[in-house]
């Protein structure tokens, strides 16, 4: 697992009442003066190019910053940074001493973080929410939004809720098909708001070229769902939306984690879903992180994936009968069905994406999703085993 | 204390109750029930549980509850949001109405070359000049045609053996796409034929002009000739070289296959299985004999009984599903109509079994005479003397005269499944349809009375059978979830 923030040692030069603000890493000593001023220069030697607005190097490299002009802005990382490449763009929060790497240039899973308040508190949260005032956060992405690359090709919007802020996120998603007019991009919402049609129709004249709003739903039972969610009415208003949606023809995945408060109607919600939302655009069967909430109710919550498998099968066999594209993510080729496998995603962001000792003599490892860093760390199926032929 | 509630604090407050939502049941078998909601979805409960349910005392904790919540039969204070999927769901199961007519038959000559004894028209065998449809009622058929509003326009060529008037066929394809350039239609032909005259530049047009081929094959070579007499004997011979010869030229998947059951079938459902699979057809359509033309005449109606068919159809699924256990795809499509509507909230694209009745409005007969007809079925009926059916002459005719009249809307609304005695409370109704033609036919009015009707026997033997099966056995259930989305 990558740690994406830390704390920044012997920070100088920056005045620890000055704002956060964002910078790109730099590896490149020659960089023109225009762009050198603006981005954080990671030393990879005692050759020190001016210029750059700041100095970093790791722990283990510190001695290189003996070789930085005093005067000039500097600060050690820790070693678990020596991930960061060139184009990355990290926070730096003056006041705390700290840092977060938001943004990296070699990874396929750009996921953006936009609150973490939420209207809903569900058992399984990865991202417990917080009632807090944090339109900082959204500050900062609307700032980070014009320094990455126009060539990405998909960035994810995530939360909390992020249509919480209303207006706002829909002028987030306006400046990010302005600013990024080719990247695909995936939002994370629980989908409630949209029962609102006149939101929806603001969502919808956004005209966004490559959207896809990932919906969650838990059972066909309203209060199961509404359980899991931990909020009354919550079914009734994100099936509303996710009509109001297609309504307006726009693209929504389902996502439905799989635990042991939702195993047991899987079959059926598959088959709610082929009755009534056979519209959708995608369905994605998910494996459980065990973060979070999650951890906290492992007991309501855990069951081995083996255990589930052939439920499993039945509810991706349904749906993939009525030709709902249907993904499986999150879980490892080994606890599946056979008949799942071609059904499997690597899913898991690549900074938390790990493997187990058995796994390096399987066949499949390759195709193979692996486990959520907290999967190894807590908790994975008993029935884990190399398999052998492809 | 833990921040998170139980289930219970998210159930309705038991004092509330629950209302019912419209519903149909009917017994399936001694203390089973199968209800149905408006949009056709089912649930199986026993007799107790029914009339828990209907008393409003059925615990909102039970499975039933909760699955009969689920699929809109009933609905509470927690989720407001069943009325809105059911009516979406409702409009999407008659959003095809309003496409109107998609289906145009031309019967281009009343000549055939074949003696069926089962055949539905009376057969003329010479006088070239009568019995075929010249140009000038052609192009007053297709003005009829593009007057329907429906994006899906299908002509279908019938006869008599139509590739004996090939060259009408050929006007009429090219004169239709022609009109199409500007019309705009999604636009296709199928020409009905024994293939016996077909010919590679027949076919060649055929794949020019995407015109799909359907054949007549009853089985193995001995039944086939038996049922299909021609000069020579080679009816079988003819039509598997006809078939082998139009997938060459025409396309594989562009040839499809119709069989009749005769009194000669009913002991030999596998061996006309085992010649569909031998072909390599994807399927079969285990149809009855219908009760016109030569088949009244000649009496192969009453050669068997409903019952005596059901055993065939029933003898014949368990093989198609035995095959589909060896890893041979294969499908029964009337099976794949009825599931389609018991497991889909899709419209049926089906035209005999649907209501409101699909007679003029989803598929519509010009005869080679320029008489128009509401079915096919109902100019075999004028053949026999019975005008019913009759909706008017292209020569004399505007369409709204043909459209309106009321031998076409009469029985259209008299024979609306909604509203007929027994049907309007048969829990098989979202799964059947109206049949005015044959209940006319038959027991002479257009509703009929449904505990004699054969219609209403065969169709809720084989709606009790699927939905039995699907009970017992999920591996069923789960391919004929495959033949409902095919």
């Amino acid at each position: 697992m990558l740690e994406l923030s830390g704390k920044l040692k012997q920070l100088s030069g920056l005045s620890t009442t000055s704002p956060p603000s964002l910078l790109r890493v730099v590896t490149t000593p020659a960089l023109p003066k225009v762009l050198a001023r603006d981005a954080a220069y990671l030393c990879q030697s005692a050759e020190i190019p001016v210029g750059f607005r700041i100095y970093m190097a790791l722990e283990s490299n510190r001695e290189f910053l003996e070789s930085v002009p005093s005067g000039e802005r500097r600060a050690v990382l820790p070693d678990s940074a020596s991930f960061l490449r060139e184009g990355d763009i990290m926070r730096v929060s003056p006041s705390s001493g700290s840092y977060r790497v938001v943004f990296r240039s070699h990874s396929n899973h750009v996921s953006i973080l936009l609150t973490e308040r939420c209207n809903h508190y569900c058992l399984m949260c990865s991202q417990p929410p917080r009632e807090v005032n944090d339109d900082w956060i959204m500050n900062e992405v609307e700032n980070l939004l014009p320094m990455i690359p126009i060539h990405t090709r998909e960035i994810g919007f995530t939360g909390g809720e992020p249509t919480l802020y209303g207006d706002r996120f829909i002028r987030l998603l306006e400046c990010t098909k302005t600013y990024l007019p080719r990247t695909a991009v995936h939002v994370l919402s629980n989908g409630r708001i949209f029962s609102d049609l006149t939101f929806s129709e603001a969502y919808a004249a956004v005209k966004h070229p490559d959207l896809m709003i990932g919906i969650p739903l838990y059972s066909d039972d309203p209060v199961r769902h509404n359980y899991v969610v931990q909020a009354d009415g919550a079914f009734d208003e994100t099936i509303q939306g996710i009509i109001n949606l297609k309504r307006l023809k726009q693209r929504v995945e389902l996502r439905v984690v799989l635990h042991l408060q939702t195993i047991d109607r899987l079959t059926n919600l598959a088959e709610f879903i082929t009755r009534n939302l056979l519209f959708v655009d995608q369905v994605a069967l998910m494996g459980l992180e065990i973060t979070g909430f999650t951890r906290g109710n492992l007991d309501k919550l855990w069951i081995d994936p083996y255990d589930y498998r052939d439920t499993l099968g039945r509810a991706v066999d349904i749906l993939s009968a009525y030709k709902i594209p249907t993904a499986v993510y999150n879980h490892q080729l080994c606890v599946v069905p056979e008949g799942v496998r071609r059904f499997c995603t690597r899913s898991i962001s690549d900074w938390k994406n790990e493997y187990l000792p058995v796994c390096s003599s399987c066949a499949l490892r390759g195709r193979c999703g692996g486990f959520f860093s907290s999967g190894v760390r807590y908790r994975h199926s008993d029935h884990v085993q190399p398999i052998t032929t492809a | 204390m833990s921040r998170f509630k139980e289930i219970e604090k998210f159930q309705a407050p038991p004092q509330g109750g629950y209302q019912l939502l419209p519903f149909r049941f009917t017994a399936l078998e001694p203390e089973v029930y199968v209800a149905t909601n408006l949009a056709g979805e089912y649930h199986l409960l026993r007799s107790d549980a029914l009339c828990a349910l209907v008393h409003h005392e059925l615990s909102p904790r039970s499975a039933d509850f909760i699955d009969l919540r689920a699929k809109h039969f009933v609905t509470d204070s927690r989720s407001n949001v069943s009325t809105d999927l059911l009516a979406l769901k409702v409009r999407t199961r008659y959003r095809t109405l309003a496409e109107f007519t998609a289906l145009h038959i031309f019967v281009v000559t009343l000549r055939c070359e074949h003696s069926c004894p089962y055949c539905q028209v009376s057969r003329q065998t010479q006088d070239r000049a009568a019995f075929d449809m010249t140009r000038e009622t052609a192009d007053k058929a297709l003005n009829f045609v593009f007057r329907s509003p429906s994006t899906n326009i299908k002509i279908e060529f019938q006869g008599g053996e139509p590739l004996l008037n090939f060259e009408i066929i050929q006007y009429i394809v090219t004169a239709a796409e022609q009109r199409n350039l500007s019309k705009r239609r999604n636009l296709r032909f199928v020409i009905a034929t024994n293939l016996a005259e077909a010919t590679e530049d027949i076919l060649r047009f055929c794949a020019d002009h995407s015109i799909d081929i359907s054949t007549s094959l009853d089985g193995p070579q001995d039944l086939h000739n038996q049922n299909r007499p021609r000069p020579g004997r080679n009816s079988h011979q003819k039509a598997v070289e006809g078939i082998s010869l139009a997938r060459r030229v025409v396309g594989r998947d562009r040839v499809s296959a119709l069989m009749t059951t005769t009194a000669k079938s009913l002991d030999r459902v596998k061996d006309i299985i085992d010649e569909y699979v031998r072909l390599e057809f994807p399927g079969i359509f285990l149809r009855p004999l219908s009760p016109y033309g030569f088949a009244v005449k000649t009496n192969a109606i009453a050669a068997y009984s409903v019952v005596r068919w059901l055993e065939f159809y029933k003898e014949g699924l368990e093989y198609i599903l035995h095959l589909n256990r060896l890893n041979i795809p294969f499908r029964e499509f009337y099976a794949s109509v009825i599931l389609r509507k018991m497991l889909t909230s899709e419209p049926s694209g089906f035209v005999d079994l649907v209501s409101p009745a699909g007679i003029g409005i989803k598929a519509i007969v010009y005869n080679y005479d320029g008489v128009v007809y509401a079915s096919d079925e109902s100019r075999m009926l004028a053949e026999m003397g019975d005008m019913t059916f009759r909706l008017g002459q292209l020569a004399t005719d505007t369409y709204e005269q043909v459209m309106l009249c009321d031998n076409l809307l009469g029985p259209i609304e008299a024979s609306m499944t909604t509203s007929v005695p027994m049907c309007d409370e048969c829990a098989f109704e979202p799964y059947c349809g109206a049949d005015p033609v044959y209940h006319h036919a038959v027991y002479g009015d257009v509703v009929g009375r449904k505990p004699e009707s054969a219609f209403c026997a065969r169709n809720m033997g084989i709606f009790r059978y699927l939905i039995t099966k699907m009970r017992d056995e999920p591996t069923t259930k789960q391919l004929f979830m495959r033949w409902a989305n095919s």
